[in-house]
């Protein structure tokens, strides 16, 4: 063994890790995020332990919501990141295609990634746990069609952080979703969240979508207002999203990170 | 005269570095334009804004007599590039890669034009084949196809022949000088190769520094600097302080 040389490796990830701020950020997120995403989910068991008859059904059912969400934004990175892996991320931006196109074509096939997806484990979670999410009628195309929306627009969003920073930003572009989750109030309500993070949680349309699933599930009444609250946040936040991936591709183009950014 | 490529007073600064300073050239229609100089001088820059990789920090790019920051889309429809440093993705076979950057294209008879380059470029065996598999030089010419699928009127090679062995790296140069010959396109290429520069192209630019420091026939120069070929003279001014026309 070879100290010299075993040092040598460490500091080969010990520079790398010193000289991306998203790399650090990455190391010091995830634990806090899990830990922060469980403690609620806790808690919330914890104190309303007869709150839902059919826990099962409904944390099945908001867990293929969120899946569905997931998918369709690491989709979309997936497709931008698959780029800049191969290399071949030069070719493209040297093509004819203007930006709107490539965000319309990512969109598409994130859609279908993601539909490759979610159509197995909603015929799963029939024969196995009894339950079907085609319980929630009508409103599941809705909910969908929110966290859809909403999904492609984090994957705008780190889709334009990859185009400025490079592939510094793969890191965040896989933990996004996890960042989100504990605001996104996936397995619980609202109200267990502390006031503060109440307020960053009904800044998100996430909070309405699955605030409404439960609602129809538990409930079997419908709160549209919930709807169009998300679909207002959601249009809001796409369009700062692709504005903001706009002004990323400017920037790069001035900042030369197109020209290396396989590196 | 109609020069296809119009480059006046280019500039590029990032922060407080000037990586290309007020450079300056032009590229007839069937022409090869040599682009020398060490590594760090400027001619990747170049290229990349070129390429609309880059925004110029100041001066103008005109190609077939448009704007580049105006026609930023039409332009990129009639240039093409390629380089050692990019890649064709992997896992795609050839003919998929060639598919999908003709329709990114929007190449109306795309068939056609694949069955012409894979032809001419001796692919026809190897349009089934995964990209990530082939050999350097296979990869190399299904490159070539991929920056010719579009018919290009300028295309900007970036060390094309490196990495080849000499056979392969004869052929593409013959190949690059035949259809350019038969198209009457118009070629900028950045080569560390005098001896490909000597062959392919009948005028040279020599920068240094993100600046022109000569410009001329490879056989002016030779005979400019006193030199027995191209290498000694491209020793010379990269080991020059500061040498200008």
């Amino acid at each position: 063994m070879n100290l010299i040389r075993i040092y040598g490796l460490f500091l080969r990830h010990f520079y790398l890790i010193t000289r991306s701020f998203p790399r650090i950020l990455d190391l010091i997120y995830w634990p806090t995020i899990q830990i922060t995403l469980w403690g609620f989910i806790s808690n919330f068991f914890a104190t309303y332990s007869t709150y839902y008859n059919n826990a099962v059904g409904i944390i099945l059912t908001c867990a293929i919501l969120y899946d569905f969400l997931f998918r369709t934004s690491i989709g979309f990175n997936m497709l931008f990141l698959e780029e800049i892996w191969s290399r071949n991320f030069t070719n493209l931006f040297i093509s004819p295609m203007r930006i709107s196109e490539i965000i319309t074509s990512l969109v598409g096939t994130a859609l279908i990634r993601a539909l490759i997806g979610l159509v197995p484990a909603i015929l799963l979670t029939s024969p196995l746990f009894g339950i079907s999410i085609l319980n929630l009628g009508i409103s599941l195309f809705f909910l969908f069609l929110s966290l859809y929306i909403f999904g492609i627009t984090l994957g705008i969003l780190v889709s334009a952080g990859l185009l400025r920073f490079g592939p510094s930003f793969e890191n965040i572009a896989w933990s996004t979703m996890f960042l989100i989750a504990p605001f996104g109030c996936i397995y619980y309500p609202v109200d267990i969240l502390p006031n503060f993070f109440q307020k960053i949680a009904y800044a998100m349309p996430l909070v309405y979508v699955f605030e409404e699933a439960r609602r129809i599930l538990v409930d079997q009444t419908l709160n549209i207002e919930n709807l169009y609250k998300a679909f207002l946040l959601n249009t809001v936040y796409l369009i700062v999203a692709i504005s903001l991936f706009y002004y990323s591709f400017n920037q790069a183009r001035k900042k030369g990170t197109l020209i290396n950014i396989g590196e | 005269m109609n020069y296809l490529v119009e480059v006046k007073n280019l500039k590029k600064n990032y922060s407080s570095k000037e990586a290309v300073k007020d450079v300056s050239f032009n590229i007839k229609e069937n022409e090869i334009l040599g682009l020398l100089g060490p590594n760090g001088s400027g001619k990747t820059t170049t290229i990349g804004m070129l390429l609309g990789l880059l925004k110029p920090s100041g001066g103008e790019i005109k190609i077939d007599n448009m704007i580049f920051e105006k026609d930023r889309i039409e332009i990129l429809n009639k240039i093409n590039f390629i380089s050692p440093y990019i890649e064709l993705p992997k896992k795609l076979t050839v003919k998929q890669n060639l598919t999908v950057y003709g329709k990114l294209y929007d190449i109306k008879n795309l068939k056609e034009r694949i069955d012409y380059l894979t032809e001419k470029l001796r692919l026809k065996e190897l349009l089934n084949r995964i990209t990530g598999e082939l050999s350097s030089g296979q990869k190399n010419r299904a490159s070539l196809a991929k920056a010719l699928i579009n018919n290009p009127k300028v295309l900007f090679l970036d060390e094309p022949t490196a990495s080849l062995d000499p056979e392969i790296g004869d052929f593409v140069r013959s190949f690059l000088e035949n259809y350019k010959k038969e198209n009457k396109i118009s070629i900028l290429l950045a080569s560390h190769n005098m001896s490909e520069v000597n062959r392919l192209c009948k005028s040279v630019l020599m920068m240094k520094n993100g600046a022109i420091i000569d410009k001329g026939s490879p056989q002016f120069l030779i005979e400019k600097h006193g030199r027995k070929n191209l290498e000694e003279v491209f020793l010379k001014l990269s080991r020059s302080e500061n040498e200008f026309n």
